[in-house]
């Protein structure tokens, strides 16, 4: 779960971060009266999950009330690679002299939560990441210990960090662990940190991703999730509970194990499909999973073929078959060909079973595929 | 032969008497498993699946000399079942729970590096050695004994690329599915090490996904002098950047890390043969042997 810059920076400030003074508006008259409540210069900043808002036009500075409305005017409602800007975050823009970088996330090869410093604020760390690794200082975390107070400063002093505010940021750093660690991020980043004249240490943007997984034990976490969700079709898959990602083809695709389900994507692609989305149903198979995944993938408009692969191991391929026979039925109309393959325990039943007036079946994963790509290629020829 | 479960391997089920862990310990027992015990809290003097259960894992291990525990616990308690299983008598704890917080499995592995206990998983299917024993959910009837070993990351593409393997003749000494998590036990390194020094096996089959580094350094592991021949398959070759396959671990990060290409291209310098499809991998397999 990721959250927005705004939700972030309420956390954040609970826990003690210096975050800008701030409103959130989704109106421009809102946004005006935030501006002259926190006083000029200010930041009217996009809220919406895409990455470099401000090289979009996300990001606006506004020194008068007439600036900030212009800025308002422009960046609520526009659309901002493919996502409407509903909301605007109204900030006291803050008068620095440098940008560091600092950051919290789990470091997959080791297994174990990192703590990271640089000096290359305000640009995009994966970029340093890449190029010059040595400008990022990283200290691995004991998770049973947490981020002890030297490694923070180790981190800090390491990278370089003004000796003025050595201090403070180090001061950050281990208050933003506190926070991942008990908040169950899987990263929380502040990127610029920045620095100002009289030394103080402000978060002017402020990142967290939350574990999804850990959202049983956060629930006012969770209860922001809802307007986290920025596509109709991904709130829905949540709402069913699938494991579902969009993407721009036109061969919609279900079927059961993450694994699985990214072969069958791989496949359309091999055989010179593309796939419309990624769709794991999960274990079994019953009528109502069935439904809903079918439901998903005919919302989707761009989708002009269906391939269904199931793998049965514990269930049953003619539990699987009677599933989506019902399934089926229940439609008044199947709007797209949909091609089933079925697989494992008492598959060679299940395919006995199986409708073939509403669906066409294969043997094969690879027949199955080919066969959806073909028909994906007629509708659009 | 095998690695890591025969049929001599003593078994408890850690979350017994729930309705995932009985109904999966009745498929275990039927496969041939010899499972002893289960462990419960809290349940202790019950019998599930006509097994005694205990209150704690040292209580079972101690009294029926259990060997290994497999965990259906919910995701919520997980975390201190395997801390449990770490701490008994135990050589190998298999986690078939999914959906563990990572924050829980950084601090398991931790404590994993303490201890000479093997885990597997979590998030994973299991661990089936064809005829002997299955410690998981895997489908016993798509596996046969034979020659090849078997480790990936996935459950239903290890019972696809089985199934093309078997239904040429292409049987199994051990498959394992190490789990799809970002944080696991057993890692592909490990478990081709351990087919490496199986006699019974001569060849095996790894299949990777996208997501972490794991894959690349099974392929630096392999290109170090492994002897036996590896076949490779790695899925999510269509994934964009910065959104998760279903799996915790799936995932392509913002900067490129965890590609498809990046493992593909890594397991060909080590002279691991890549399949398109699951057929080709089962091609190369029979190639091979």
């Amino acid at each position: 779960m990721r959250l927005h810059e705004y939700q972030a920076k309420e956390i954040f400030a609970d826990a003690g971060l210096p975050v800008p003074d701030a409103d959130l508006a989704d109106t421009v008259g809102d946004a005006v009266v935030a501006a002259e409540r926190i006083g000029y210069p200010v930041a009217i900043k996009a809220q919406v999950h895409v990455g470099g808002r401000g090289k979009a036009g996300g990001i606006e500075l506004a020194e008068s009330e007439e600036e900030a409305r212009e800025a308002a005017e422009s960046i609520l409602g526009m659309d901002l690679k493919g996502y409407t800007v509903n909301r605007v975050l109204v900030e006291a823009a803050v008068d620095f002299v440098d940008e560091l970088y600092v950051g919290i996330t789990m470091d997959r090869g080791a297994g174990r939560p990192v703590a990271m410093v640089s000096t290359r604020g305000g640009v995009d760390i994966e970029e340093v990441a890449a190029e010059s690794p040595e400008d990022i200082t990283r200290e691995g975390v004991d998770p049973a210990f947490g981020l002890h107070p030297y490694q923070a400063r180790r981190a800090v002093y390491g990278a370089g960090v003004a000796r003025e505010v050595a201090h403070d940021v180090a001061g950050v750093l281990t208050t933003l662990y506190d926070l991942w660690n008990a908040r169950d991020a899987t990263e929380a980043e502040i990127n610029p940190l920045m620095i100002t004249s009289d030394e103080a240490v402000v978060a002017a943007d402020a990142v967290m991703n939350v574990d999804d997984d850990a959202l049983f034990r956060q629930p006012d976490l969770e209860a922001m999730e809802t307007d986290s969700y920025e596509d109709d079709l991904e709130r829905k898959a949540g709402e069913y509970g699938f494991d579902y990602v969009r993407l721009d083809g036109d061969v919609g695709i279900i079927g059961n194990g993450a694994g699985l389900v990214m072969t069958t994507l791989d496949l359309v692609d091999y055989y010179g499909g593309e796939p419309a989305n990624f769709l794991d149903i999960g274990g079994g198979a019953q009528a109502d999973r069935v439904a809903n995944a079918l439901d998903m993938v005919f919302s989707d408009p761009n989708v002009e073929a269906v391939v269904f692969n199931i793998f049965g191991g514990i269930t049953r391929g003619d539990e699987v078959a009677r599933g989506i026979n019902d399934a089926l039925e229940r439609f008044d109309e199947i709007p797209k060909e949909v091609v089933v393959r079925l697989a494992g325990t008492n598959a060679e039943e299940g395919m006995e079973i199986l409708n073939t007036d509403l669906v066409e079946v294969e043997g094969t994963l690879e027949d199955a595929v080919r066969r959806a790509v073909e028909n994906a290629e007629e509708v659009s020829a | 032969m095998s690695v890591f479960v025969d049929g001599s391997t003593r078994v408890i089920v850690q979350g017994i008497t729930g309705g995932e862990g009985k109904f999966h310990t009745e498929g275990m027992i039927e496969y041939g498993t010899n499972v002893v015990a289960g462990a419960v809290p809290g349940r202790g003097g019950q019998e599930v699946a006509g097994v005694p259960v205990y209150d704690t894992v040292t209580e079972a291990a101690e009294a029926e000399a259990a060997d290994a525990s497999v965990v259906f616990v919910p995701p919520a308690f997980a975390a201190d079942a395997l801390f449990e299983g770490l701490d008994s008598p135990l050589d190998l704890v298999v986690a078939i729970t999914e959906g563990i917080p990572t924050q829980d499995m950084a601090r398991v592995n931790k404590r994993l590096s303490e201890v000479d206990t093997r885990l597997i998983g979590p998030n994973c299917p299991g661990i089936i050695t064809p005829g002997e024993a299955k410690l998981g959910i895997l489908p016993g009837n798509v596996f046969e004994a034979g020659n090849v070993g078997l480790v990936s990351r996935s459950g239903t593409l290890t019972y696809q690329v089985v199934s093309n393997l078997t239904d040429r003749g292409l049987g199994q000494t051990t498959a394992i599915g190490i789990g799809g998590d970002p944080i696991i036990g057993t890692d592909f390194v490990d478990a081709l090490a351990a087919f490496e020094d199986d006699p019974g096996t001569e060849a095996v089959v790894m299949c990777g996904e996208i997501g972490g580094e794991d894959e690349e350094q099974a392929a630096e592991y392999i290109a170090e002098g492994m002897s036996t021949p590896v076949v490779g398959f790695i899925a999510g070759r269509t994934a964009p950047p910065g959104k998760r396959m279903g799996h915790a671990g799936a995932i392509v990060s913002g900067s490129g890390t965890g590609t498809a290409e990046s493992k593909i291209e890594a397991l060909g310098e080590a002279g691991v043969p890549v399949g398109d499809t699951p057929e080709e991998v089962a091609d190369s397999v029979e190639d091979l042997l």
